[in-house]
């Protein structure tokens, strides 16, 4: 089992939640989160004094999906959350050790 | 045949007993008459009167909850959105308390030292709780309407004026030893110098008064009296944890809109409401408070669109702040395009305050009480010299000239006693009443509840439980 990390633009949430749903998708976590990877913030003025906002919003979508399927999630994360600038964000994978299902404890692939 | 006769003496004996009323003629008691018409027309005058009063008073008890809707939603929400998170209850519940604390001190003795003959300075005790103030109007101050209802209406700006303060100290600030604070400077800063501008008898009195200075609704009393002692407070307490290297921007614009426009909407009462009547003057100072509030908004995001290339909505709302408060002493004194100049002056003056004096001399006045409060009273009270005329307001006897636009230039120098002694007696006063409360409780929180945050740590709350079910 592969856990999908894609951290994404706010704006492109809704194409990829419905690529993923295309794509056989049944779980995913979303969170809004803030940061920045090499694309540089903004500044905002209040009275007269300048902030400089380097963390961006942002939204993070994290799913856990059977190996043979990872090709094909992120395949379909790729196509709906590209706009082609700086600032698209990053997908990270990493491998899960186990999987439980809380209402009945199924483990492993079942539980997904 | 009997029966007839009988019918027909009847008969006769009813006309005869009728004879009298037609026997009454209009011009026979004269005497009667007029007594009754001067009878009527004396209940007539008193209707009158009362309806005069009635208009009066209807405006005044409005005018009165207005100005405290300045201080609760609309000061807590102004400065609640300007701190950050972690302090916007804190910040709230200053103003909040300050509704219930100086009403109690105004009932007891305020009022008293604040509108009781004394001496030039001071009040005397007359009225201290609240005694003779009641249903009969106090001709000193408004014939028209009860005594209370100005009692009430002053009360308000009691409660504001010490609130204005909490802007320089905010996010430091220890809530027990700010209390005892305020109530100490009601008594000693506060009253005197509402004694002085508006008490019978007071220095600075524009009816009688030794320097007659120019103050309608408190540009002198409330604004730099409060704003002189925000500046001193904040020097005192020092910067907050962090400034100014740590960005601290306000956590919701959205409070600050929603309260700043219920400030514009409040000093309606706050100056409007100073004429003491419903009357062509309270007109004339809507119409100025109005428009000073519009031409500010305007100098202030001008003058931040130029420097900044964008206007911001905190700018545009605190232009229009510095407006009002700047037309606050002349809202009954000058014409409305005179309200829009002088608007226009406070909106880009306070701004500079604010975006390059402060930052230039390096205090944290967090909340710029001083930059908008104290230097727009300062500007507002020397331009009311400036821009006062009889045509608006024939303050003086006779129809004599006001401010230097009837040729009066000698006002400016009564305006400038007027700013000098506030300024004395919030720097002096201010100064005294902090040591005071720094000795007795402690007036700034450790630095672990600052950095906590005084939600939690004044009040044991947070402002905002979002995540929780």
């Amino acid at each position: 089992m592969t856990k999908i990390e894609a951290i994404i633009q706010t704006s492109r949430f809704e194409s990829v939640k419905d690529a993923l749903k295309e794509a056989g998708i049944e779980g995913m976590t979303v969170s809004e989160v803030r940061g920045h990877g090499r694309q540089k913030g903004h500044t905002e003025v209040y009275r007269g004094r300048e902030y400089s906002m380097d963390l961006l919003p942002r939204t993070k979508v994290e799913l856990v999906v059977a190996d043979r399927l990872v090709e094909t999630v992120v395949e379909a994360i790729l196509k709906s959350a590209r706009t082609g600038k700086i600032g698209d964000g990053k997908i990270f994978l990493s491998k899960i050790d186990e999987a439980i299902r809380i209402r009945n404890e199924e483990r492993g692939e079942n539980a997904l | 045949m009997r029966a007839r006769r009988a019918a027909g003496v009847f008969l006769i004996l009813l006309a005869l007993c009728a004879a009298p009323l037609w026997a009454q003629a209009p011009a026979a008691n004269g005497a009667q008459d007029a007594a009754r018409i001067a009878a009527k027309l004396s209940q007539l005058e008193q209707q009158a009167a009362d309806a005069h009063s009635a208009g009066d008073n209807a405006w005044m008890l409005v005018s009165a909850a207005l100005v405290l809707m300045m201080t609760g939603p609309g000061l807590a929400l102004f400065y609640g959105g300007l701190v950050r998170k972690k302090n916007v209850l804190a910040t709230m519940m200053q103003s909040f308390a300050l509704m219930a604390v100086v009403t109690v001190v105004w009932a007891v003795i305020g009022y008293s030292l604040c509108f009781h003959a004394g001496n030039p300075f001071i009040g005397g005790t007359g009225f201290s709780f609240l005694r003779g103030v009641g249903p009969a109007p106090n001709p000193d101050y408004a014939p028209t309407i009860p005594q209370q209802t100005f009692m009430v209406y002053q009360l308000m700006f009691a409660i504001i004026t010490p609130g204005l303060i909490t802007g320089s100290i905010a996010e430091r600030a220890r809530f027990s030893a700010l209390m005892l604070f305020m109530v100490l400077w009601s008594l000693v800063v506060y009253s005197p110098m509402a004694h002085m501008v508006w008490g019978a008898g007071g220095l600075l009195n524009s009816s009688g008064g030794r320097f007659p200075t120019l103050d309608f609704a408190g540009g002198t009393v409330v604004h730099i009296t409060s704003g002189v002692s925000a500046l001193v407070a904040a020097l005192y307490f020092g910067k907050r944890v962090g400034y100014p290297k740590q960005p601290m921007p306000p956590h919701s614009v959205v409070l600050s809109f929603i309260g700043a426009s219920l400030l514009w909407v409040g000093w309606f009462g706050f100056n409007a409401g100073s004429a003491l009547a419903a009357n062509g003057l309270a007109t004339s100072a809507f119409v100025a408070t109005h428009f000073a509030a519009a031409s500010a908004t305007i100098g202030w995001a001008g003058a931040e669109w130029i420097r900044n290339g964008k206007p911001s909505v905190l700018g545009a709302i605190s232009g229009a702040v510095a407006g009002l408060v700047a037309i606050t002493p002349a809202s009954g004194f000058v014409g409305p395009m005179s309200a829009l100049l002088i608007g226009l002056i406070a909106g880009v003056g306070c701004y500079l305050m604010v975006a390059t004096v402060k930052a230039r001399f390096g205090y944290d006045d967090s909340l710029d009480a001083f930059g908008v409060h104290g230097a727009g009273g300062t500007i507002g009270a020397i331009l009311t010299g400036v821009f006062a005329t009889s045509k608006v307001n024939p303050v003086f006897a006779n129809g004599a000239p006001v401010g230097w636009m009837d040729g009066n230039a000698g006002q400016i120098v009564n305006q400038l006693v007027g700013v000098a002694i506030a300024w004395v007696l919030a720097i002096v006063g201010s100064l005294v009443i902090l040591k005071i409360a720094d000795l007795v409780i402690g007036v700034r929180v450790t630095q672990d509840e600052e950095v906590e945050g005084l939600d939690v740590s004044q009040h044991g709350e947070e402002g905002y439980n979002l995540e929780a079910q």
